[in-house]
C-alpha cells in the first residue's frame, strides 16, 4: 500500500483506461483555448485535463472567468480546442464528419441555466421535447412511436401527460426546467452537459429538480457533467469535483477528499467564503480572507495564476508555475491532486 | 431640515405596520403584499426571507416609495421617526431618502447612471441634502470610495460604471447608500449576482459600516445561508404574507412554520449523496389564485380541512416569535 500522504512533484497522467479495461466514456488532456490575438489574447483554457465514466457525475466549479463554460462548449463540440484532446470511447469528436458527427451529437446533450430563456415560447412542451428527433430522426422514426416516447419522458421528469400540450408560459420555472430536461433525454445521451441547471430556480423547486437528477442517472445510467458556483449543490451530485481558477483545473478529486479536505488554498477560501446555515458557526472565524478579485484573463500572473490573491504566497509562486501535488484519495477512488507550491496538509492552521 | 431628530435605540428605526400592497395586471388586479409587519432597531439586521413572487421586493421598494406605478399601497403605515412616510408628499419623502432611509439594489450597472462619471454620482447626496459645490462633493465622494475599498479612489472617481467589476460596483452602490449616514439601511439581494469570494467581501463590507454608522439593516434575499450568517431576525415570506418570523437562530433550530421548515429541509448543504432531498412539492401559488385558507395549503405536508376553510392569522408566542399555522405546535414537537 502507498503511504497516503505521499506527494510527488510530477504527475502521473491521468488514467487512459477505466477500471474495466475500456477507455472512459469521455476523456479531455490538456485541452487548452485562446480566443483573439496578440496582446488581446485571452486564454480562457489551459491544459485542462478531465475524465468522466459511464453514469458518473462529475462537478466543475469555479467562479466567472474560470472557463467553465468554456470547457463546455468544448465537451459539446461546439468550440475546437487549440491544443489537447477530447475522447468519447477513445472517438475524436472533431475529426467527425457528416453522419459520425450527427451520430455522435446525440451522445452529448446540454440542459441550460435559464428555463425562461432557453425554452421557445411558441412551442408547446411536447413540441419542444419531440424537437430533436426533426434533426435525428432515426431515433424514433414514427409518428405513433414519437407520442409514446413524450408521455414516458414526460413522466420521468414527474410532469403528467397533460402537460403536453401547454406552452412554457403556462409552466413554473421549476416545470420548465423539466421540460429542458427531458428535452435534453430525447436522444438518449451518455453524457448531458448541465450549466447551473439550478441557480435561476427557488430554493424549493431547486431539491425537485436535483431529486430528478439524480433519479434519471440511477434509472438510465446517464451521466453529468455538472457546472455549478454553489459548492452545496455540487458536494450533493458529484461523484469527482473539479476547481478552476483563470482557466486551469487547481484541484481534483472524490467529492469527499476535496469537500474535506481541500489541497488548494483556493478551493478552501472558495468552500470557507460559502455561507452557512448553521447559526452557530460564524462564518467570520473560519473564513480564509482573499484579496481582491479575479484577474484579467487577458493578463494573467506568472507562475502560480492564484498567487495574487492566495494568502499563502511567497517569492516562488511568482517565479515558478507550480506542481501537481498529488496523493492517493480517502475512499481508495481517484487521485487528489493539486495545483499548489505549499499545499494544505490536513489539519493545516491558517494564518 | 425639519425631520425629527434619530430616535433612542429603544424605539424602532423603521416599523411596517399592516402594509397592503396590490398590483395592477392585465388580467385585473392582485394583492402582492398582504398586510406585512415588522420593525427594526438600529445596528441590528433583519431579513426578509422568500422566494420570487413571495412579495419581500414589493415590500422593500413601498417602503422606500419607489413602486412601480402599477403597484399601490392600500393599507398600513411605514413609520420613520416617528412619521408616517406613506402620509408623507413626494417632496417630504425625498428629503429621507438619504439622510433616513436608503437602499441598495441587486443590479448596481442599473442601478448606476451609465453616462456620469461615478465621483459626481456618489457626491450627489451631499449636493442635494447638505448643498456643497461640486468640488466639495467629489471629495466627499472620494473619502466615501476609499471607506468602500475601492483601490486609487482619486483616479477612479472620473470612471464610468461599465470600467468597473461587478464586486466594485456594488462597493460603489453602498457608498452612495451611506453617504448621509441613514438610519436604516435597506439591501435588496446585494450579493446574487456575484462569485462566492466576492459576495462574502460585500457582506463583510456591510456588516462594518453599520457598526461604525449604527444602522438598521433590512436584508432581502432568498439565500438561508446568508440570512444564518447575517441577520439577527428574519421574516419569512410566502405568497405576498408573513408566514413565520423571530430571531434568526430559534427560527432556523426549530421553524413553527410547515414552509420554513420545508426550505431548511431543501438545502443540499449536510444532504447525503444520493439520497434524496426532501424536497417542498409544487411551486407557490400565482398570486391571481392565492387560496382563501392558508396561503400554503396546496404544498404542506400537514394540510387538513381547517387549513382549506380558515386562513391562520400570524401568532405570537410570547417569545419574540411567530407564526402563522394552525398546527405549528405539532412542528415544534417533531
Amino acid at each position: 500500500m502507498p503511504d497516503p500522504s505521499r506527494t510527488t512533484a510530477a504527475a502521473p497522467g491521468p488514467r487512459t483506461q477505466g477500471p474495466d479495461g475500456h477507455p472512459p466514456l469521455l476523456e479531455v488532456r490538456g485541452v487548452t483555448k485562446t480566443f483573439g490575438s496578440g496582446r488581446r489574447r485571452l486564454t480562457a483554457l489551459d491544459g485542462v485535463d478531465l475524465r468522466l465514466g459511464r453514469g458518473e457525475t462529475l462537478g466543475l466549479v469555479g467562479e466567472s472567468g474560470c472557463g467553465k463554460s468554456t470547457l463546455a462548449r468544448v465537451l459539446l463540440g461546439l468550440e475546437r480546442p487549440d491544443a489537447g484532446t477530447v475522447r468519447y470511447d477513445g472517438v475524436d469528436p472533431f475529426a467527425l464528419r457528416g453522419k459520425e458527427l450527427l451520430a455522435w451529437r446525440r451522445r452529448v446533450q446540454m440542459v441550460f441555466q435559464d428555463p425562461f430563456a432557453s425554452l421557445n415560447a411558441r412551442m408547446s412542451a411536447a413540441e419542444l421535447i419531440g424537437e430533436p428527433w426533426r434533426t435525428h430522426r432515426d431515433v424514433v422514426p414514427d409518428a405513433r412511436a414519437r407520442e409514446k416516447r413524450i408521455r414516458e419522458l414526460l413522466s420521468l421528469v414527474g410532469l403528467r401527460d397533460s402537460d403536453a400540450h401547454r406552452h412554457p408560459n403556462e409552466f413554473s420555472g421549476g416545470q420548465r426546467q423539466r421540460i429542458g430536461i427531458a428535452r435534453a433525454l430525447a436522444l438518449d445521451p451518455d453524457v448531458i452537459v448541465c450549466d447551473e441547471p439550478v441557480s435561476a430556480l427557488d430554493l424549493s423547486v431547486q431539491a425537485q429538480v436535483l431529486n430528478v437528477l439524480s433519479e434519471l442517472r440511477s434509472r438510465l445510467g446517464v451521466a453529468y457533467v455538472f457546472i455549478s458556483h454553489d459548492l452545496s449543490v455540487v458536494r450533493y451530485i458529484s461523484d469527482r469535483v473539479t476547481v478552476m481558477y483563470l482557466g486551469k483545473v487547481i484541484e481534483h478529486g472524490a467529492t469527499e477528499d476535496v469537500f474535506e479536505q481541500p489541497r488548494h488554498p483556493y478551493t478552501a477560501a472558495l468552500m470557507s467564503a460559502a455561507p452557512v446555515l448553521d447559526t452557530s458557526r460564524s462564518g467570520e472565524d473560519r473564513e480564509i480572507r482573499l484579496q481582491g478579485e479575479i484577474p484579467s484573463p487577458f493578463d494573467i500572473p506568472s507562475g502560480c495564476r492564484f498567487r495574487t490573491r492566495c494568502p499563502r504566497a511567497e517569492d516562488r509562486c511568482a517565479a515558478e508555475a507550480p506542481p501537481a501535488v498529488v496523493r492517493d484519495g480517502a475512499g481508495g477512488g481517484d487521485a487528489h491532486t493539486a495545483l499548489c507550491h505549499f499545499p494544505l496538509e490536513a489539519g493545516t492552521a491558517w494564518a | 431640515m425639519t425631520t425629527t431628530p434619530a430616535p433612542p435605540a429603544t424605539e424602532p428605526a423603521l416599523a411596517v405596520e399592516g402594509l397592503c400592497v396590490d398590483l395592477s395586471t392585465v388580467s385585473g388586479t392582485v394583492r402582492a403584499v398582504d398586510g406585512v409587519s415588522f420593525s427594526v432597531r438600529r445596528g441590528r439586521t433583519l431579513a426578509l426571507l422568500g422566494e420570487s413572487g413571495c412579495g419581500k421586493s414589493m415590500t422593500a421598494l413601498s417602503v422606500v416609495g419607489l413602486l412601480d406605478p402599477a403597484a399601490e399601497v392600500t393599507a398600513g403605515a411605514v413609520r420613520v421617526r416617528g412619521q408616517d412616510t406613506l402620509r408623507m408628499s413626494a417632496a417630504e419623502r425625498r428629503k429621507l431618502a438619504g439622510p433616513v432611509l436608503s437602499i441598495v439594489f441587486q443590479d448596481a450597472l442599473t442601478a448606476l447612471n451609465p453616462v456620469q462619471p461615478v465621483g459626481r454620482q456618489i457626491g450627489e447626496p451631499f449636493r442635494i441634502h447638505r448643498g456643497l459645490s461640486r468640488r466639495q462633493a467629489e471629495e466627499k465622494a472620494i473619502e466615501l470610495m476609499t471607506r468602500v475599498g475601492i483601490p486609487e479612489p482619486r483616479q477612479r472617481a472620473k470612471s464610468y460604471p461599465h470600467q468597473f467589476s461587478g464586486g466594485m460596483r456594488q462597493r460603489l452602490l453602498i457608498a452612495m447608500a451611506v453617504a448621509l449616514d441613514p438610519d436604516v439601511l435597506i439591501a435588496d439581494e446585494p450579493t446574487t449576482a456575484l462569485d462566492v469570494t466576492v459576495q462574502a467581501q460585500i457582506m463583510r463590507l456591510l456588516r462594518d459600516l453599520q457598526h461604525e454608522r449604527d444602522m438598521a439593516v433590512v436584508l432581502i434575499t432568498h439565500d438561508l445561508a446568508v440570512v444564518a450568517q447575517r441577520a439577527d431576525d428574519v421574516v419569512v415570506m410566502y405568497a405576498g404574507t408573513v408566514v413565520e418570523q423571530g430571531p434568526v437562530h430559534d427560527v432556523f433550530t426549530s421553524p413553527r412554520h410547515p414552509y420554513t421548515r420545508g426550505l431548511l429541509d431543501s438545502v443540499p448543504e449536510d444532504a447525503e449523496r444520493g439520497r434524496p432531498l426532501p424536497a417542498v412539492p409544487g411551486s407557490p401559488p400565482e398570486l391571481s389564485a392565492v387560496p382563501p385558507g392558508c396561503v400554503f395549503q396546496a404544498r404542506c405536508p400537514m394540510v387538513r380541512e381547517r387549513c382549506v376553510r380558515e386562513r391562520p392569522s400570524l401568532r405570537g408566542t410570547g417569545d419574540g416569535r411567530s407564526a402563522a399555522c394552525h398546527f405549528s405546535e405539532e412542528l415544534d414537537r417533531a
